[in-house]
């Protein structure tokens, strides 16, 4: 007769001590929360959405002019491949993502490295309205009013030594939260990176929200960047932890294919993918494709960064 | 049959009539009229195979049709791409065909359809004598196979659907090479015997 032992716990079944012991906290807050509630008859505005936390946002001059892409492209049409490899399955499968409580490790060649909670990270700056254009490197655009602040705040703060040449981000690897990383598309967890004098950028937006409200899942809630004269792939999602480092990060797509997405992936119209033209893109909601701009359109900003530069052998 | 075959294209009008193409239509009729083709070329490759193994002559009579529906999709593709994606920019056209390998792919795939949906006919057949028309038609191996091709090479990372049709077409190809073999020996083990008989 087959006796079926029932199997024993997989490590990765077992819930991290930090978590385990957060639960309280979360409880306890969520009891707080619930007593503010019942007090005030209002919700506490950066916990859970009663009303849009950033509709107020100030406007930023680096906005740009253009027909923002209707909401239900910009969060049912998205790569996340964490939830999976289709364009609509982070909006079907991204509800297991739980953006609170979230906290963000700052760390590597500084001299104030800190472990940031999401809701104080959220009030270090200013939070603005950005409306920018995003070019994916799969030939598709759109226009996205983000709200974030620009991540020098941030970068300032942790105050990175004369090592820091480099910042990486790193996203959650959680395969309770996140379906798709049981499947080794990618060597997750996925990790991005920018040049020091990239992320002190002025346009580098460390963004927790779009549209005025907090960012939804599928497009990386709670905390992400966004690189707007970069490929989409460069702007990574869900950040748990910035390093600063003296090497340039082995980043997710570049280990994946190497010759086709470098390192720097600035939205260049005259170097092609190995695969596909990069001249043109597909705007998300026009019929006709629109000639790609160098540097997304924001050349005026940014060319300096890579004066001198052979841009087509530092694709 | 006739009918089921249009029902991929009813459901995808529909689609597009509600407006559940999502936000990028003219990718998702790319992709959803590529899959067709690629899945009526696996279905009438499966024909021979299926039919010689369950002695099903009359499946034969489908095959046709099959075929040509493959050709219907693969024709749709390919002016969805052409009208929708490139709005006849020849130029574009052009270059992409001469330096993406995986439209240089597609389009030669598309391109040796052309003869075999033209000679489908009964009066081709004939006018074409059974052997000629049979050593066309096998240009369909190499179809399928550049259709396979052109699916994997679009893809970014995710290679898991170009490798189940993959899989497929090798099981459909490997079952001619084994229905070859088989006959091979039969027919040797045969002449063997009427050797060895004794006079």
């Amino acid at each position: 007769m087959l006796i079926r032992r029932s199997p024993d716990i997989v490590p990765s079944e077992i819930t991290p001590r930090a978590l385990f012991e957060d639960r309280r906290t979360f409880l306890r807050d969520a009891g707080l929360f619930a007593a503010g509630l019942a007090v005030t008859g209002l919700g506490a505005r950066p916990v859970q959405a009663q009303g849009k936390p950033f509709a107020g946002a100030r406007k930023s001059p680096f906005s740009v002019a253009e027909t923002a892409t209707p909401f239900k492209d910009v969060t049912t049409y998205n790569n996340f491949y964490e939830f999976g490899t289709g364009k609509d399955d982070p909006a079907e499968r991204a509800g297991t993502l739980k953006p609170r409580p979230w906290t963000i490790s700052v760390e590597g060649e500084c001299a104030k490295p800190k472990r940031w909670d999401i809701d104080e990270l959220m009030k270090l700056a200013a939070v603005e309205e950005r409306i920018y254009r995003l070019r994916c490197v799969e030939g598709w655009s759109m226009v996205i009013p983000w709200n974030g602040f620009p991540l020098s705040e941030l970068v300032k703060r942790a105050e990175p030594n004369s090592k820091a040449k480099y910042v990486e981000f790193i996203t959650l690897n959680d395969e309770k939260q996140m379906p798709g990383v049981r499947l080794p598309v990618l060597d997750w967890p996925y990790v991005e990176g920018l040049r020091m004098d990239e992320a002190m950028h002025p346009l580098a937006l460390l963004t927790f929200g779009l549209y005025g409200d907090l960012l939804p899942n599928q497009n990386g809630a709670p905390v992400r960047i966004v690189v707007p004269w970069k490929y989409g792939f460069k702007s990574a999602k869900s950040i748990v932890r910035i390093r600063f480092t003296e090497t340039e990060p082995k980043t997710a797509w570049n280990k994946a294919i190497p010759n086709e997405y470098g390192f720097y992936s600035n939205v260049n119209p005259q170097v092609d993918h190995p695969r596909w033209s990069q001249a043109k893109e597909r705007r998300i909601g026009e019929f006709g494709k629109r000639a790609t701009l160098m540097f997304n359109g924001y050349g005026e900003q940014v060319a300096s960064l890579y004066a001198g530069m052979d841009l087509k052998k530092y694709y | 049959m006739f009918v089921a075959c249009l029902i991929p294209l009813a459901l995808l009008a529909l689609r597009a009539w509600r407006d559940q193409l999502g936000a990028n239509p003219i990718e998702y009729i790319t992709r959803a009229t590529g899959w067709w083709t690629l899945t009526f070329l696996m279905i009438t490759l499966t024909v021979t195979p299926v039919r010689r193994l369950l002695s099903m002559p009359w499946l034969l009579r489908l095959r046709r049709m099959l075929g040509l529906f493959a050709f219907f999709y693969a024709s749709l593709h390919f002016t969805t791409y052409i009208w929708l994606d490139q709005f006849f920019d020849l130029a574009a056209i052009v270059k992409d065909v001469v330096k993406r390998p995986f439209i240089t792919v597609g389009f030669t795939a598309f391109v040796l359809l052309i003869p075999l949906a033209a000679t489908s006919t009964n009066a081709m057949v004939k006018r074409l004598g059974a052997r000629r028309w049979q050593w066309l038609h096998r240009a369909v191996y190499v179809i399928g196979t550049l259709g396979v091709i052109h699916f994997l090479w679009l893809v970014k990372k995710d290679i898991r659907e170009p490798l189940v049709f993959a899989l497929v077409l090798a099981v459909l190809l490997g079952a001619r090479l084994a229905f070859r073999w088989r006959e091979r020996t039969r027919t040797a083990s045969a002449s063997a015997q009427v050797a060895a008989r004794p006079g």
